[in-house]
């Protein structure tokens, strides 16, 4: 069986090894993880012809370098537009090629994107935690954070030269700035006024972002009522609005329940467009029933559906 | 600023459905931590893990509500919820009879920062304030906040102390925490603004557990037992 051996030769915060993720243990306080964007990281193993779920590599604007030092590997790179140099080649992420003993591979933040998906034509070895490689990054339970000098291994590596060549950047992993949301669960905390605010105002992402959330800067969202509710369930996309009227839109690592109001709450198919924003990029959220929600979210699913299929 | 009578008054309807994005419902039975309002969250978990409607996903019970996750594909929030109400009105026949485990503790003073602290605001011997801890009669309300962190209450009244004004970093896994009524074992290590008063050698969470990773279900009922720094030092096994 065929075995290639990279190693890590930089990587910066947050670039940490993710699969589809482990659902259904947030009644134990555990949420599902799994990639950011979850279409681009589909895209990266489909466009090489893996099954939808295996392991990846997810890249941050930190970025990563990796060096193959035995065996050889085709891999994809999806999401964002990263800036891809490999051997002497130099051009963006939405690529397949291969990798061989000897050559250096970096990925760093190019024009737009926050995060971007390396998935290989083989196995990523990679620790598990409840059935799951994906690293939760509070605990670093799972396949774990990249470290400088550490090695990835690829079992039953292949080499599929005949996969090589662009990947489609589909609509829905580009950047979107006008995010669907559903209000509530807990908008009773907020007058009319102050909901007007969150559907009409300007937002604008801040560094305060991580796999966790992303802390927004705008208009303060403050609590008409006083704050006295037992903790409750939060899901990925919910709009968490603290003490002091700022808002966190919580993401793939999120704590599993709160006690700040969840004003409103992103569509989950929003998301994977929402992660590839940057801090300092403005959003606007737009509200619609759970009834469009649901139409949205099946549109959405068909789309992305149609177009992994065209890549398999 | 609008009395909170008033809010109540208009939304007084329990349980409360509401809709969360396109793949959500959160049922709310109420607004207080209370264990009669908490005995209708575990009735209705058990009857919706017991009869998974299509379309079904994942529930997570907390305090006094209850979240339904569901595919948009298949399913929607108006069939979720007519599913949940009428999985509602015989749902507590399917509440499992609560686990009781025991967690070891060492009350040690260096293993206990804060033991000497809620003792001078209480005015109990810090021997008082262990008896009183180790006397509770503690239920698991739910999980939150990180993997494993079991939000337990019964801590007698004795000894209930509000959270502290800022939290403390670093604070080691296994540490038992006290705030309010809640009680917390915790299974990694992270900033609290709880106070602590013992370390348990006893895993709330197993990482290395596939099969059961977890020591408790929502609603088992849990008692700690004192042990020595020997006994902590031995480790979980008693």
């Amino acid at each position: 069986m065929s075995e290639t051996v990279l190693v890590v030769d930089h990587v910066g915060p947050l670039v940490s090894v993710q699969d589809v993720g482990r659902p259904s243990y947030m009644r134990y306080g555990v949420p599902a993880s799994g990639p950011m964007d979850r279409l681009s990281f589909a895209a990266a193993n489909i466009a090489i012809g893996n099954p939808s779920y295996l392991s990846a590599i997810e890249v941050s604007m930190g970025g990563l370098t990796l060096d193959c030092v035995s065996g050889e590997v085709t891999f994809a790179i999806a999401g964002g537009g990263f800036i891809v140099q490999h051997a002497d080649h130099r051009g963006g992420s939405w690529i397949v090629s291969t990798m061989r003993a000897g050559e250096r591979l970096i990925i760093r933040p190019g024009h737009w994107g926050c995060w971007t998906y390396l998935a290989f034509a083989g196995r990523l070895s990679a620790p598990t935690w409840l059935g799951s490689a994906s690293t939760h990054a509070l605990s670093g339970f799972g396949g774990g954070r990249l470290e400088k000098a550490a090695a990835l291994t690829i079992t039953e590596a292949e080499v599929r030269s005949e996969r090589e060549g662009a990947i489609p950047c589909p609509v829905g992993a580009r950047p979107r700035s006008e995010l669907k949301a559903v209000l509530g669960p807990q908008d009773r905390f907020f007058d009319a006024g102050t909901i007007e605010t969150l559907f009409s105002a300007q937002y604008q992402l801040t560094d305060a972002y991580d796999r966790m959330g992303v802390r927004l800067r705008g208009p303060a969202l403050s609590l008409s009522a006083p704050l006295s509710m037992p903790s409750e369930p939060i899901v990925r996309g919910s709009i968490q609005i603290s003490g002091d009227g700022v808002p966190t839109v919580l993401l793939a690592d999120h704590q599993t329940t709160g006690g700040y109001p969840k004003i409103a709450t992103v569509v989950d198919a929003d998301l994977d467009a929402f992660v590839q924003l940057r801090p300092r990029d403005n959003v606007t959220f737009r509200r619609i029933t759970p009834e469009q929600a649901v139409e949205h979210a099946r549109s959405r699913a068909s789309v992305n559906r149609r177009y992994l299929a065209a890549l398999g | 600023m609008k009395g909170r009578t008033e809010l109540t008054a208009s939304e007084s309807a329990f349980p409360r459905y509401k809709a969360v994005a396109a793949h959500a419902v959160l049922v709310e039975f109420g607004e207080e931590i209370d264990d009669r309002v908490h005995a209708r969250v575990l009735a209705l978990d058990a009857a919706v893990c017991r009869f998974p409607f299509p379309g079904f996903l994942e529930v997570v019970p907390a305090y006094a509500s209850l979240l339904v996750s569901f595919d948009p594909v298949v399913t929607d929030h108006r069939s979720v919820k007519a599913v949940l109400a009428k999985l509602g009105e015989s749902a507590d026949v399917w509440t499992a009879a609560p686990a009781t485990h025991e967690v070891r503790v060492c009350y040690d003073e260096d293993m206990a920062p804060d033991l000497a602290a809620v003792s001078a605001v209480t005015g109990l011997s810090p021997e008082e304030v262990v008896n009183a801890h180790l006397a509770g009669d503690y239920k698991v309300y739910m999980y939150g906040f990180a993997p494993g962190y079991a939000y337990l209450a019964g801590v007698p009244e004795a000894i209930q102390r509000p959270r502290k004004e800022a939290a403390v970093r670093g604070i080691p896994s296994g540490s038992v925490l006290i705030a309010g009524p809640q009680c917390l074992v915790s299974t990694l290590t992270m900033p609290t603004g709880w106070w602590i008063i013992g370390r348990s050698p006893t895993a709330i969470l197993d990482r290395r557990s596939d099969s059961r990773p977890f020591l408790f279900d929502v609603g088992d009922r849990v008692q700690f037992k004192r042990i020595s720094r020997a006994e902590f030092e031995a480790g979980d096994t008693p």
